[in-house]
């Protein structure tokens, strides 16, 4: 009985691996570049007196390409139309879209340029690429995570941005004792595979 | 004045710090409402918040006093129906203040704004954000005030007119100090 019971776990742990290489073999190869904009999420949380508030972008235009095989070539750009913010209520994003904040009229549009893509194991890796936003540009680091799915592969990620880097919110509203230098945004992306040619 | 015709020391601390809360949190309330968005606007609602829990918080003694302890009968110059109208505006009283923070805290959270008590100590959100949930507890909230408004100024003016007019004991017992 012993013996049976090892000679099947000694079958199973060898045979395994091949399941595992199987599934593996089976993902199929090729760059996703086809982003599905409807799938993208860019949200932020910043504190105002200490109380996190929740915001999001409602229009982002994404453009990226990303080939597993070789991940360190990837690219990726983000347009992000600054008017299309939701930042929690009626009365901040009236106020946001106005000269102290976002300033929508001089910079409608923030940008994200990738400069480096970094794999750091696994489906992980680190983002760097120069962020602009009213104007100003500056570096931006973050982690991506890459959850591929057949043919769809969704991108997930987040980083600290400090506002008044990029003189969001100046004038009286620098006071971050009320509204924090600190904001967390994070992002959902999703893009499928380049259709074969 | 005998013992039983007295308020106990807590009763009447905790009734005087409810007191200067509610007075506080009414005009601060009216007042930042109508501020456009500012930084100051922002700490003023915060601030406003607080007091608020604070009145919440300090109801816990105080309704464990009010429930444990024999409240002093009214003076025996009191007519009937001024009793009966003195109880109902305590009891009253009591339900505003609590159901005007509580809408308060319930209001912020239905607007998507968690309350963060003294901006350290982060409140659970009884409701999810819900915008036309944070209209409708605005409006209870608001509703409310104006009630606890009138039933304040009543409470007052009642007491004032038992010192200034019917001369007797009913203020004095709540302020010792104004001992004849």
């Amino acid at each position: 009985m012993q013996g049976k019971k090892i000679l099947a776990a000694t079958i199973l742990s060898l045979a395994l691996p091949l399941v595992g290489m199987g599934a593996h073999a089976a993902q199929p190869a090729g760059t996703f570049d086809q982003v599905q904009p409807a799938k993208n999420r860019i949200d932020f949380v910043f504190k105002q007196m200490n109380v996190p508030v929740k915001g999001h972008f409602k229009k982002a235009k994404v453009d990226l390409v990303f080939d597993p095989a070789a991940p360190a070539n990837s690219t990726v750009r983000l347009d992000l139309d600054l008017a299309s913010i939701d930042a929690g209520s009626a009365d901040a994003n009236s106020e946001v879209v106005g000269k102290p904040w976002f300033d929508i009229k001089s910079f409608p549009t923030a940008t994200f340029v990738s400069s480096s893509v970094k794999p750091l194991g696994g489906d992980r890796y680190e983002m760097t690429g120069k962020l602009t936003i009213k104007g100003k540009t500056r570096d931006v680091t973050t982690p991506v995570t890459v959850t591929q799915n057949g043919n769809t592969a969704a991108f997930d990620g987040g980083f600290t941005l400090k506002r008044l880097e990029f003189a969001i919110g100046d004038g009286s509203w620098s006071d971050t004792s009320i509204v924090a230098d600190e904001v967390k945004v994070s992002f959902h992306v999703e893009a499928e595979r380049r259709a074969a040619k | 004045m005998n013992a039983s015709n007295k308020y106990s020391k807590p009763a009447v601390i905790v009734h005087w710090m409810v007191a200067i809360l509610v007075l506080v949190a009414l005009p601060l309330g009216y007042y930042m409402t109508d501020l456009s968005l500012s930084p100051r606007k922002l700490q003023l609602i915060s601030w406003h918040k607080w007091i608020g829990f604070t009145v919440l918080l300090l109801l816990i003694p105080r309704l464990f006093l009010r429930l444990t302890r024999p409240v002093p009968a009214p003076v025996d110059t009191m007519p009937g129906w001024q009793r009966a109208v003195a109880s109902l505006t305590h009891v009253v009283l009591y339900v505003l203040i609590i159901a005007v923070p509580l809408t308060g805290w319930l209001m912020s959270s239905a607007k998507g704004f968690p309350v963060v008590y003294l901006g350290l100590i982060p409140l659970p959100d009884l409701v999810g954000k819900d915008e036309a949930l944070g209209d409708l507890l605005k409006s209870a909230h608001e509703v409310l005030t104006s009630g606890l408004l009138i039933l304040v100024g009543l409470h007052i003016a009642a007491a004032l007119k038992h010192h200034i007019i019917d001369r007797d004991e009913t203020l004095v017992r709540m302020v010792p100090l104004l001992k004849r």
